[in-house]
């Protein structure tokens, strides 16, 4: 039997919702019927538009899929007044304030408590300037990522961004693929260094070499199946193909398409390709794919660049995207981190003006949930690294600023168990006050994700912490299972979860106490990832000795029994929720 | 009366009649002998499966955790509510012991 999603995609889902939200715009949050909420949030994501979670009614996030986390000039100066003008609700958040923007893992950039009366001025202005939120979330293709220096990084063996861009306008309104059995994530790269991260991905296109008519080919090998989420953690399987660059939308709709017909929309907690791709093996989706989805003979793949992959594999190289770096041009890129991919509106503005001074007035988003300003010449460059903005957002900034990551949390998450952001902020400053990582390692990354559904990336850290639950002292407290080892590179591994539910005022001592283990026994030169290898759970588990510490954690209760976790109020019913367009609130007898 | 029950948002909560009822993140006091060793599990809710409704009785199917053992599963159909003539009432499910049902 189709489910409820199934059934309100097949009455009104695609491009048409457009109307419809616009209709409700104008009218006012009442104009939604009672009876048919569900079913138009349901609808609403395909738009970018996510109703934010219990206790925060007729308050959406906005999510605006930047391809290949590519801003180009003018457009981050627009994301920054457009936060300011409208990502305001009734909630302070104690560290980043009353408007900002968080770069995601998979290079878009939310917005929250955005009104549904505002949808409508809010898309004019962005699509004025180039941006949208169109299948930014929903049952299609989503935000496409990559290296998003493509086209300039030195490092490439082949610019991805013609290729991006081409997947992008194919696929985005396309109505022959805008409703499919769930989520579409696909990764475009074409630097060595594994930036793209393809192997998280649905559909991963990595660069690769083929021999074509004798001569020595770029192009792409082609992946399928990966994904972090619901302990059911995938790298994306090799079918066996490389594709020409021209012939790249060509895979890729024809796997979509597959991906349309074949996958489940009985169930959709089993409605993703990497399902698909466990039940029919990576030989069947090549089978199925060359003789019903394309029309001109696959080529097998090609030799890929993979044992060259640096990026978030916690060995020699880059790691990140943070630093200064050479383009093509002899210009320069400087990647700054975004701590926790928050960034308040008027810090948004204020590295506008500096893109435009410096640079070209482009901006990029990694995968790490940071931003990088490229274009700058060498003349410039130590100008630009000397303004203040860059002691807040640095382009050297200690390991564990650095290498944090986490999702949106119960701030606004309907599926999260956990507070993360601000935690994580705290967690990063306390260990940089604290912590020393021992000498030789400079890249260490701690993902936070407030649940199952993995959107920081858990698995693929260092230390890897999701949400859960305990008590202590009797009482139900925020917790977190902690897991190591995970990272990507040439051979990825997900993180192992070695230590769960901790309570969180106890994580940053157990993450101290590890290093401290780490340091005493790692052989020389062992990398972190390494040193968790050679050790099975158990030993890595009393290496982990969780421990009250200076640290201290405001958010210790059940943040998800608040209507916000960080107003002096927060019960449920206390929150001013639903509220007009104007934010006073809409009583029952209203 | 009809009642429109389901499970939405990748499994986060339980809607009733389009309204969010129950959340995931919820801890639960369950009798549950078949689903771990613990006398009365302390269950941590980190999915919602499905939903149903048997006479007056809202019951949903859940994945989660008990966080004495780490026992980790779905204990079966768990009471998360009440109708009475269409309206939806909650059980203070975080502070009563909720009956599992193992039935399918």
């Amino acid at each position: 039997m189709p489910t409820d999603v199934e059934r309100w995609k097949s009455e009104v889902y695609g491009n048409e919702i457009r109307e419809h939200l616009f209709r409700f715009a104008e009218e006012g949050w009442d104009a939604i019927p009672d009876d048919e909420r569900d079913a138009w949030f349901e609808r609403f994501k395909w738009w970018g538009l996510y109703h934010q979670r219990n206790g925060q009614e007729s308050y959406f996030m906005l999510r605006i899929g930047t391809p290949n986390g590519r801003l180009e000039p003018e457009q981050l100066r627009v994301v920054g007044e457009v936060a300011k003008e409208y990502a305001t609700g009734p909630g302070t958040n104690p560290i980043f304030g009353d408007a900002y923007a968080d770069f995601t893992t998979r290079q878009s950039i939310q917005l929250h408590w955005i009104k549904l009366e505002d949808v409508p001025d809010l898309f004019e202005t962005l699509e004025a300037n180039g941006l949208s939120a169109q299948q930014a979330c929903g049952d299609s293709w989503r935000n496409i990522v990559g290296n998003p220096m493509a086209g300039d990084d030195a490092a490439e063996i082949i610019d991805a961004w013609p290729v991006i861009k081409e997947l992008n306008e194919t696929f985005k309104g396309n109505d022959d693929h805008s409703n499919l059995p769930r989520k579409w994530k696909v990764s475009v790269a074409g630097s060595a260094d594994g930036s793209g991260q393809g192997d998280i991905n649905d559909l991963a296109l990595e660069p690769a070499y083929k021999e074509i008519d004798g001569e020595r080919t770029v192009g792409f090998n082609v992946r399928v199946g990966g994904g972090l989420a619901r302990n059911e953690e995938r790298f994306a399987r090799d079918i066996d193909v490389w594709v020409a660059p021209e012939d790249t939308a060509a895979v890729a709709g024809g796997l979509s398409a597959l991906f349309r017909d074949y996958g489940d929309r009985e169930n959709r907690y089993n409605a993703r390709i990497k399902f698909l791709v466990d039940e029919w093996g990576p030989e069947k989706i090549r089978e199925t794919l060359q003789s019903e989805y394309v029309d001109f003979e696959l080529e097998t793949a090609g030799e890929d660049v993979r044992d060259q992959y640096t990026y978030n594999a916690g060995g020699d190289g880059r790691n990140d995207l943070l630093g200064v770096h050479k383009q093509k041009d002899g210009k320069n890129f400087v990647g700054l981190n975004v701590l926790v991919g928050r960034m308040g509106a008027d810090d948004v503005i204020e590295l506008a003006d500096l893109a435009e001074t410096y640079g070209s007035g482009a901006a990029r988003l990694t995968q790490r949930q940071n931003v990088i300003i490229p274009d700058i010449p060498d003349e410039k460059l130590d100008d630009f690294l000397a303004e203040d903005l860059l002691e807040h957002y640095s382009p050297d900034p200690s390991p564990f600023m650095r290498g944090s990551v986490a999702c949106t949390g119960t701030e606004f998450c309907s599926l999260s168990i956990v507070e993360t952001k601000n935690r994580q902020v705290r967690f990063a400053r306390w260990l940089k006050e604290n912590v020393e990582l021992p000498s030789g390692v400079d890249a260490f990354h701690i993902h936070l994700s407030g649940c199952t559904a993995s959107c920081a990336q858990p698995q693929i850290a260092d230390v890897s912490l999701r949400g859960m639950k305990t008590r202590k002292n009797g009482d139900p407290v925020e917790a977190l299972d902690i897991g190591l080892g995970g990272g990507l590179g040439e051979e990825p591994q997900f993180a192992r979860w070695v230590t769960q539910r901790v309570p969180v005022d106890e994580v940053p001592g157990a993450i101290k106490n590890l290093l401290a283990n780490f340091d005493d026994q790692s052989d020389e030169g062992e990398t972190f990832r390494e040193f968790v290898q050679r050790h099975d759970d158990d030993e890595l588990a009393e290496l982990v000795e969780p421990e009250e510490t200076s640290y201290e954690d405001p958010m210790m209760h059940n943040t998800k029994r608040t209507w916000y976790p960080y107003a002096e109020e927060d019960s449920l019913d206390a929150g001013p929720a639903p509220t007009r367009a104007d934010g006073t609130p809409i009583t029952s007898g209203d | 009366m009809s009642v429109s029950l389901r499970v939405l948002d990748d499994g986060a909560w339980v809607s009733v009649n389009d309204a969010r009822e129950v959340s995931v993140s919820e801890l639960w006091r369950l009798d549950a002998p078949a689903f771990c060793g613990c006398d009365l599990p302390d269950f941590v809710v980190e999915n919602v499966l499905s939903v149903g409704a048997d006479g007056r009785t809202v019951s949903a199917k859940v994945y989660g955790q008990c966080i004495a053992c780490g026992e980790t599963g779905t204990p079966g159909w768990v009471p998360v509510g009440r109708l009475s003539d269409g309206e939806f009432t909650d059980i203070a499910r975080e502070r009563v012991v909720l009956p599992v049902r193992n039935d399918s």
